[in-house]
C-alpha cells in the first residue's frame, strides 16, 4: 500500500506525456504516380507536426486510378483527404454525401495546390517535326494517347486539343470537334492508362508522339532512364488542376480534422510548393516557380473553367456514353 | 498379333510419333510460357543482380508477400473442403438439377474480374446491402484482410471441385461400395479408398487454386483499397510500381510471383517422387 | 437411387450449397439487384448498341476459339506430359500453372513486349506481314495464354488413372492407335475435356488485365466486352455496369449449362459402353 502514491504520481506524468504525444493516422487516397510525391511530404509534415503538437503522425497512402479512387472512397475507403487527378471524380464523392459540394471554395487556387499541363514526348531528335497541335494530324504521324472513358488523365489531353483548335483564329466548336476527331484518327493504340500509354510508346516503340502529363513524361524520362526522347512543349495547353479535399464525414468520426486540414494546407506552403517542384509538378507560388524555373519552361494554359466550365458540364458533354467522344474518338 | 498389318497404309514409327508430339508441345509451351516467363525476368534484371534485391527489400514488398501467403492459406483450405464435398454429392449421386450446380460452381471463372470484387462492394460497401450494419457495428470487411480473402475464394471457388469432378466420375464408386460392403465405415472408406484415388487430381487442383490465389489481381484490386503496406497484395504492389513507373521494381515483384508457383510445383515433383510407387499400385485398374 | 451403400450424400450437398449461396449466389443477386436499376428499356438500348455488340461479339468470339484451341494444345500437351519421358518434362509441368501464378497485368505486359512488332517474336511475324499485338489477333493471344492451365490440368490427373490395359486390349486387337485413341481413350477423356473446354471459355470471356494490354482497345475494332464495363464505373454508372456483366453472366451460364448437359451425357455413355 506504500507504494501506491508513488504508483499515482508515476501513472500521473505518463498521462500528462501521453496526452501530448497521441499516435494519429491519417489516410490519404491519390491517384496512381504521387507516391514518391507523397512520400517525401508526409516525411517532411509528420516530422514538423510532431516537433509542433508532439503527436506521432503516420500518414498511409492509397494509390489507384483516380476514379477508382473515388469509387472506394464512396463505397467506404476510410481516407481523411483525397488527392486525386480531376475534380469531377471529388464531386462524385460529394454527391454522396462524404463532403460539402462547395470543397473547392475550401482551399486556395481551385482546391489545386500543384498543377501540370500537357506536354507532347518524342523519339530523339523529333524525327517527325512535331512542335505544336497541327503537326499532330499530319498525315503519317501516329499519336498515343489513353482513353480518355478509363483514363481521368487523358481527359485532360482530350480538352487540351479541343481548347487549342478553339483557341485558333476563327474557331469554333465545329472547327476544334474537327480537328480532335482527326486527332484520334491518329490513334492506333487506345491504352486504358497514363501509364500503359507511355508503355506502348516508350518500351513497344509505337507512335511517333505521346500525348501525357509535363509531370509523368519528366518522370517516365527520369525513372526509365531515357534520353532517347525529347519533351515538345506547345504553343497552348491546358492547365491540369488535381484537386485535393478533406473528406468531411471520415475526418469528423475519425476525428482527424485539424491534422487533415493541416496536411493539405502544408501542400502550399513553401516548403511543400518546393517538394512538388522536385517531383515535376507546376508549384502555385510564384517563388518557388522561379526557383524551378529551367525545369518548366513557359507555357501559355488555358483552365477547365475558361473554355469548358464546371468538370460536371465537361463529363457530360464529352465523355458520358454517347457524348461526344464516343462520337468521334477512334473506331467511328 | 497385328494380323491386319499388310493391308493397312504405312504405319508411323511409334517413336517417330512420340517425338513428334513432344516436339509440337514442347515448342508451344516454349513459346506461349517459357518466352513470357524469360521476359519477366529479363525486365527485373535489366539493371543488374543488386538492383533486382535493393528493389524487393524496399518499399512494401515485404508485407505484400506476406499479406499473399496470408490470403492464400485462408483461401485454399476454405474451398479444398468445398470442392471434395462438392464432389462427392456430384460424382456419386444422381439428383435433380445437378447440371444446374455444376454450371454454379463454374460461375466465379465465368464473371469478368472486373466486376467479382464489385459484387462483394455490393453487398458490404458503405453503399452495400450490409454497409450500414457493419459500420454501425465497427465490423470492417471491404477495403480490409476480409475482402481480400472473400474475392480470392469467390475466384478459386472451382478448382479442386472442377479437377475432382471429372475423375470421380471417370474412376466410378465400385471399389467405395465394396470398401462398404466389406464393413468400412463413411470415413474410413473415405479416407482409404476415396482419398488415395483422387490424391492427385486433388493436388493439381490445390495447387492450380493456390496459384490464381496469389497470382489474382482484378478481383482483389477493388476490395483492396490499395493502401501501401497494409491491404496491398504482390499482385497490387507490380500494379502500383508499374504506375508509378518503377519498371524493374515492378517486374522484380512479379519474378517473385513466378518463383512462388515454381516453388508450389516444387513441392508437387517432391511428392510424385516420394509416393511415386503407391500411385502405380493405387491406379484404378492395378489391382 | 443407385448408389444408395454410399453415405455423406445430405451432408456433402448441404455443405456445397450453403457455401455456393453465401460466396456466390448472395454477391450475384446483389449484382443482379442493382442491374435492375436500369430497367428492361435500358438493357435493350444497352445491348442493341452497335459498340456493345462488336464487343460482345469479339469476347465471347475469341474466348471460343481460344477455347477450341487450348482443348486441342491442352490434350496433346497433357498427353505429351503423362505418357512420355524427355529431358526437362518436370520444368515443361511446372510452366502450365504460370498463366495463373503471373498477375493478368504482367502477363499483358509480357505477351505484348513479345508480339509488338518490335518485340522477338512479334518482328518475325511482321515480317510474314502478320500483325498480333493491337489487334484482334492479340485478343486471342491473351486469351489462350490465360485459359492454357484449364485444359492440361484437367486432362491430367484423368490420364494418370487411366486404365492401360483396354488400350492393350485394343491394340492387341489390331485396333490401329488412331482407332484406339479415337474410340477408346477420347470417350474416356471427353468429361475432362469438356470441363477444361468449358472451363477456359468461362474464363477467357471476363479477361481484362492481360488483354487490354495487348489488344489496342479501339471501339468497334479490338475493344472487349469488360472494357465497356470498366468505363461505366469510370462515370459512376454502377447500374449500368453490373446490367452489361448480368447480361455476359447469363450468356456464360447458358454456355456453361450446354456444356455440363453434353459432359453427362458422354459420361453416362462411356458408363453404358464399359
Amino acid at each position: 500500500m506504500r507504494k501506491l502514491p508513488v504508483l499515482l504520481a508515476l501513472v500521473s506524468t505518463l498521462a500528462t506525456a501521453t496526452v501530448v504525444a497521441k499516435d494519429v493516422t491519417l489516410l490519404n487516397a491519390s491517384y496512381d504516380p504521387t507516391r514518391e510525391l507523397y512520400r517525401d511530404v508526409d516525411t517532411v509534415f509528420a516530422a514538423q507536426w510532431k516537433a509542433q503538437h508532439g503527436d506521432n503522425l503516420t500518414i498511409e497512402l492509397s494509390n489507384g486510378g483516380s476514379g477508382k479512387q473515388a469509387r472506394s472512397v464512396v463505397d467506404g475507403l476510410a481516407a481523411d483527404v483525397v488527392t486525386l487527378a480531376l475534380a469531377y471524380d471529388i464531386d462524385a464523392i460529394a454527391d454522396h454525401g462524404l463532403l460539402a459540394k462547395n470543397w473547392q471554395q475550401r482551399l486556395p487556387d481551385n482546391a489545386s495546390p500543384y498543377t501540370s499541363t500537357i506536354v507532347f514526348l518524342v523519339r530523339k531528335g523529333n524525327p517527325k517535326g512535331i512542335k505544336d497541335w497541327p503537326d499532330l494530324i499530319k498525315s503519317g504521324v501516329q499519336v498515343i494517347t489513353p482513353n480518355p472513358k478509363t483514363s481521368g488523365g487523358a481527359r485532360w489531353n482530350f480538352l487540351a486539343a479541343w481548347g487549342y483548335a478553339l483557341k485558333q483564329p476563327g474557331g469554333n466548336e465545329a472547327k476544334a470537334q474537327n480537328f480532335v476527331r482527326q486527332l484520334y484518327q491518329h490513334v492506333p493504340v487506345l491504352d486504358t492508362g497514363a501509364r500503359g500509354a507511355t508503355n506502348t510508346f516508350v518500351q513497344r516503340g509505337v507512335g511517333d508522339v505521346l500525348l501525357a502529363w509535363e509531370n509523368e513524361a519528366l518522370l517516365a524520362k527520369q525513372e526509365l532512364g531515357n534520353d532517347a526522347f525529347e519533351i515538345v512543349v506547345p504553343s497552348v495547353s491546358i492547365l491540369a488542376e488535381p484537386p485535393v479535399a478533406v473528406v468531411d464525414k471520415n475526418v469528423d468520426k475519425h476525428g482527424t480534422r485539424a491534422i487533415a486540414e493541416a496536411y493539405l494546407k502544408f501542400l502550399y506552403s513553401p516548403q511543400g510548393q518546393e517538394i512538388e517542384a522536385k517531383h515535376f509538378y507546376r508549384p502555385r507560388s510564384p517563388d518557388v516557380a522561379k526557383q524551378f524555373a529551367a525545369q518548366f519552361p513557359k507555357v501559355n494554359t488555358f483552365t477547365i473553367k475558361d473554355v469548358f466550365g464546371t468538370w460536371r458540364q465537361t463529363q457530360a458533354k464529352f465523355f458520358a456514353d454517347g457524348a461526344i467522344f464516343d462520337q468521334i474518338g477512334p473506331g467511328t | 498379333m497385328s494380323t491386319h498389318a499388310s493391308t493397312r497404309p504405312v504405319r508411323w514409327p511409334r517413336r517417330l510419333v512420340r517425338g513428334l508430339f513432344i516436339l509440337i508441345a514442347v515448342s508451344f509451351l516454349a513459346l506461349f510460357l517459357l518466352l513470357p516467363l524469360a521476359i519477366v525476368f529479363i525486365e527485373a534484371f535489366r539493371e543488374g543482380v543488386s538492383a533486382y534485391f535493393a528493389t524487393i527489400k524496399q518499399g512494401d514488398a515485404l508485407s505484400a508477400i506476406r499479406l499473399t501467403l496470408l490470403v492464400a492459406a485462408i483461401a485454399v483450405p476454405l474451398n479444398l473442403v468445398f470442392g471434395v464435398a462438392a464432389a462427392w454429392a456430384m460424382a456419386r449421386f444422381e439428383f435433380h438439377g445437378k447440371a444446374l450446380l455444376g454450371a454454379f460452381i463454374d460461375l466465379p471463372f465465368s464473371i469478368s474480374p472486373v466486376i467479382s470484387g464489385l459484387v462483394y462492394v455490393l453487398l458490404f460497401g458503405a453503399q452495400g446491402w450490409f454497409g450500414p450494419w457493419l459500420d454501425a457495428h465497427g465490423v470492417k470487411i471491404i477495403f480490409a484482410v476480409p475482402g481480400l480473402v472473400l474475392a480470392t475464394v469467390f475466384i478459386t471457388l472451382p478448382f479442386v471441385a472442377r479437377e475432382l469432378i471429372p475423375l470421380m466420375q471417370s474412376q466410378g464408386s465400385e471399389e467405395e461400395e465394396a470398401a462398404r460392403v466389406l464393413g468400412a465405415n463413411g470415413w474410413q472408406m473415405f479416407f482409404r479408398v476415396t482419398v488415395p484415388n483422387i490424391r492427385w487430381a486433388l493436388l493439381y487442383g490445390v495447387l492450380l487454386c493456390n496459384a490464381r490465389a496469389m497470382g489474382e489481381f482484378g478481383a482483389v484490386s477493388v476490395v483492396s483499397g490499395h493502401i501501401r503496406g497494409l491491404t496491398t497484395t504482390m499482385p497490387l504492389e507490380v500494379e502500383m510500381r508499374y504506375n508509378e513507373y518503377d519498371y524493374v521494381g515492378a517486374f522484380a515483384v512479379a519474378s517473385l510471383l513466378a518463383l512462388l508457383a515454381l516453388l508450389t510445383l516444387l513441392v508437387k515433383t517432391l511428392l510424385e517422387w516420394r509416393y511415386g510407387g503407391e500411385i502405380a499400385a493405387h491406379a484404378p485398374g492395378g489391382h | 437411387m443407385r448408389h444408395r451403400i454410399l453415405p455423406g450424400f445430405g451432408i456433402s450437398l448441404g455443405y456445397a450449397l450453403t457455401y455456393l449461396g453465401l460466396i456466390v449466389l448472395l454477391p450475384l443477386a446483389a449484382l443482379v439487384w442493382k442491374a435492375s436499376g436500369i430497367g428492361i428499356e435500358g438493357l435493350i438500348h444497352l445491348l442493341a448498341a452497335p459498340r456493345t455488340l462488336a464487343a460482345l461479339r469479339l469476347s465471347f468470339g475469341s474466348a471460343l476459339l481460344a477455347a477450341l484451341i487450348n482443348a486441342v494444345i491442352g490434350l496433346l500437351v497433357a498427353w505429351v506430359l503423362v505418357r512420355y519421358r524427355f529431358p526437362g518434362r518436370r520444368l515443361f509441368d511446372a510452366l502450365v500453372d504460370l498463366p495463373f501464378a503471373l498477375p493478368t497485368a504482367v502477363a499483358g505486359i509480357a505477351l505484348t513486349a513479345l508480339y509488338a512488332p518490335n518485340g522477338w517474336l512479334g518482328s518475325w511475324l511482321a515480317s510474314w506481314g502478320i500483325k498480333v499485338a493491337y489487334t484482334p489477333l492479340g485478343v486471342l493471344v491473351a486469351m489462350v495464354f490465360v485459359g492454357f492451365p484449364f485444359v492440361v490440368r484437367t486432362l491430367q490427373p484423368v490420364l494418370e488413372s487411366l486404365d492401360r490395359d483396354v488400350e492393350e486390349a485394343a491394340e492387341s486387337l489390331g485396333a490401329r492407335r488412331w482407332q484406339t485413341f479415337l474410340r477408346v481413350i477420347l470417350p474416356m477423356l471427353a468429361p475432362a475435356l469438356l470441363t477444361g473446354f468449358a472451363l477456359a471459355l468461362a474464363r477467357a470471356v471476363g479477361e481484362y488485365g492481360s488483354v487490354i494490354f495487348i489488344a489496342g482497345n479501339i471501339p468497334m475494332r479490338s475493344e472487349i466486352a469488360p472494357l465497356l464495363i470498366v468505363q461505366k464505373l469510370e462515370q459512376f454508372d454502377y447500374a449500368g455496369a453490373a446490367a452489361l456483366s448480368t447480361a455476359m453472366l447469363l450468356f456464360s451460364f447458358v454456355l456453361l449449362v450446354v456444356i455440363t448437359l453434353l459432359q453427362r451425357w458422354s459420361s453416362r455413355w462411356m458408363e453404358k459402353t464399359r
